[in-house]
């Protein structure tokens, strides 16, 4: 029976997952052509309005305090960057067309 | 249930990593970007369905976002894509600030208070660093850098302030006013880094600060305990560093060059070019364009300035309707940020598969009949093969000069923007085509329409 199992504290665990995603950030991007560096940029910006998820949970219950206020800003600035960066790359991507024939 | 929405985060974080997978190919980006909207959708909707949130404040703040991101994503010009680009970084910068200052409570632990100073600080930076190239790319303040004596000294002294304030924040985090202090010095150091940077070297700018929009998510999920935002933040922010790399690469510079030399500030040496230029008229150009069977045009920022790309496609049709092969040459750091030219073009229906990168132009431009320039300059400069003492020596360029016939499109004689003199100009093989280039164009298609 183990009674005591050695619990990973929590700030080896979250940079233990930021160095691996840093390294597969790495091999996922190394081979992009150049004729998608724009939407790949719009694209990983789009993503970085993650935030938006801490955002959220930080929102809280009703009490209205700074710290509330301070998370609803951050889901109205990080919902831009969400919502306008898959669109504007979605309608880039539209645009790339192979020759025909 | 929590179990449920870690779970739900992990599912998110595969379909990041596959839709970034399938941005990478032409064929499949398209999917591959819907695919990762997906991951952002279960990720948002798992944790609305933690418990104790309020969504009427959600809601509105989600609303208010959307409709103005959507608006601005359906109306932006192609043209205008980069300052777009770079004003979303900086909200996304913003938004990892408010939510690393909105995660600070009583009793935090060190860790995370040195993570909630970290997402502050990168957020801020990002943030106003965002707002002066968006500033910069839009025209509204000068793109020239902005330099000024002691500026290192100031920037130290800030950076000095930074350090000492988050310091005193991490072993005092009661004293708001070290909080403060932070916020504001990191919204101070966006600015001053990036004014000193000239508008063509953007594509670098651009890249960092989309790796540091990441970063700053990163770090605000360090500050809030959650994994997704980690693995998200440092995905966009390994993506941001290669574009970073292949840019300054692209420029044979190295990236603390770009950031605090203060390039291009106006300082033109005077080198003695020999030869004269030589001007070709619309008319004469059409001439030796419908001789030509093999035609290469390389676009730069010129081109995007004058919305000349409907024009140069229409161009290109009626040169292949004529038994020509035309070809694009594409210097990864031609326009204001990585992949300006392909955007543009694509926007003008022009196959993917003509846009061939430098190193595949490079080879066969000896076969090229007709180079034409479109509002290029220093990516098409032989000085930096030729001319050892000129400051662009040793970076990359698209070997024109090596085509039978060059016609270089352009304003006027004023260097391009390093102020660097260009000996192109004057080789036996150019030819200076004058003007507006969607004017000169134009003018090309009236003489092949008719």
């Amino acid at each position: 029976m183990i009674t005591e199992l050695y619990q990973v504290p929590s700030e080896v665990f979250l940079t233990f997952i930021l160095v691996l995603s840093i390294f597969l950030g790495f091999e996922l991007i190394n081979k992009v052509p150049a004729t998608l560096h724009t939407p790949l940029m719009s694209g990983a910006n789009a993503i970085s309005g993650i935030t938006l998820v801490g955002a959220v949970s930080l929102v809280g219950s009703g009490d209205p305090d700074l710290s509330k206020w301070l998370a609803v800003g951050a889901v109205a600035l990080a919902s831009i960057n969400v919502v306008g960066g898959y669109l504007v790359t979605d309608r880039m991507l539209a645009m790339f067309k192979k020759k025909e024939g | 249930m929590d179990n449920a929405i870690q779970f739900a985060y992990v599912a998110a974080a595969v379909l990041f990593i596959f839709g970034l997978k399938q941005l990478g190919s032409p064929a499949t980006a398209r999917r591959g970007n819907f695919i990762s909207s997906l991951g952002m959708l279960v990720a948002v909707v798992a944790a609305l369905l933690s418990q104790g949130i309020d969504y009427t404040w959600i809601l509105i703040g989600f609303a208010l976002g959307g409709a103005i991101g959507a608006a601005a994503a359906r109306m932006v010009q192609m043209t205008s894509m980069p300052e777009m680009v770079a004003l979303f970084n900086g909200f996304g910068g913003m938004a990892s600030l408010l939510v690393g200052a909105a995660a600070l409570a009583p009793g935090s632990s060190t860790f995370t208070l040195v993570t909630i100073v970290l997402s502050i600080l990168i957020g801020g930076l990002t943030f106003t660093g965002s707002l002066v190239a968006y500033g910069k790319l839009s025209e509204k303040i000068t793109s020239a850098p902005v330099l000024f004596s002691a500026q290192q000294l100031v920037n130290g002294a800030i950076v000095a302030g930074i350090l000492a304030s988050a310091v005193m924040f991490c072993i005092n985090p009661d004293n708001t006013l070290w909080l403060y202090l932070v916020i504001g010095l990191s919204l101070v150091f966006g600015i001053m880094a990036v004014i000193p940077i000239g508008g063509a070297d953007m594509p670098v700018v651009i890249s960092l600060l989309n790796s540091y929009s990441g970063l700053a998510a990163c770090a605000a999920g360090f500050a809030v305990d959650n994994n997704i935002l980690i693995v998200a933040g440092s995905l966009v922010g390994s993506a941001g560093i290669i574009l970073t790399q292949i840019m300054c690469k692209a420029m044979n510079r190295s990236l603390t060059n770009v950031l605090f030399s203060g390039f291009g500030s106006g300082k033109t040496e005077a080198t003695e070019v020999e030869g004269e230029i030589k001007p070709i008229s619309v008319e004469d150009a059409y001439y030796v364009l419908e001789a030509a069977s093999s035609v290469a045009i390389i676009p730069g920022y010129g081109m995007a300035v004058a919305q000349a790309q409907h024009v140069v496609k229409e161009l290109t049709e009626l040169m292949e309707a004529n038994g020509a092969e035309v070809n694009f040459g594409i210097h990864p750091v031609a326009g204001r940020m990585p992949g300006h030219m392909n955007v543009l073009l694509a926007e003008a229906d022009v196959p993917y598969d003509q846009l061939l990168e430098m190193d595949d132009i490079n080879p066969r431009m000896e076969t090229v009949d007709v180079a034409i320039v479109i509002g290029a300059n220093d990516v098409v400069n032989p000085a930096a093969r030729e001319v050892e003492s000129s400051p662009i020596y040793g970076m990359p360029v698209i070997n024109v000069d090596s085509a039978r016939t060059v016609f270089v499109l352009k304003r006027s004689m004023a260097s391009g923007f390093a102020g660097i003199e260009n000996p192109l100009f004057y080789k036996e093989n150019t030819r200076m085509l004058f003007g507006d280039a969607k004017e000169s164009i134009g003018g090309l298609v009236r003489e092949f329409s008719g």
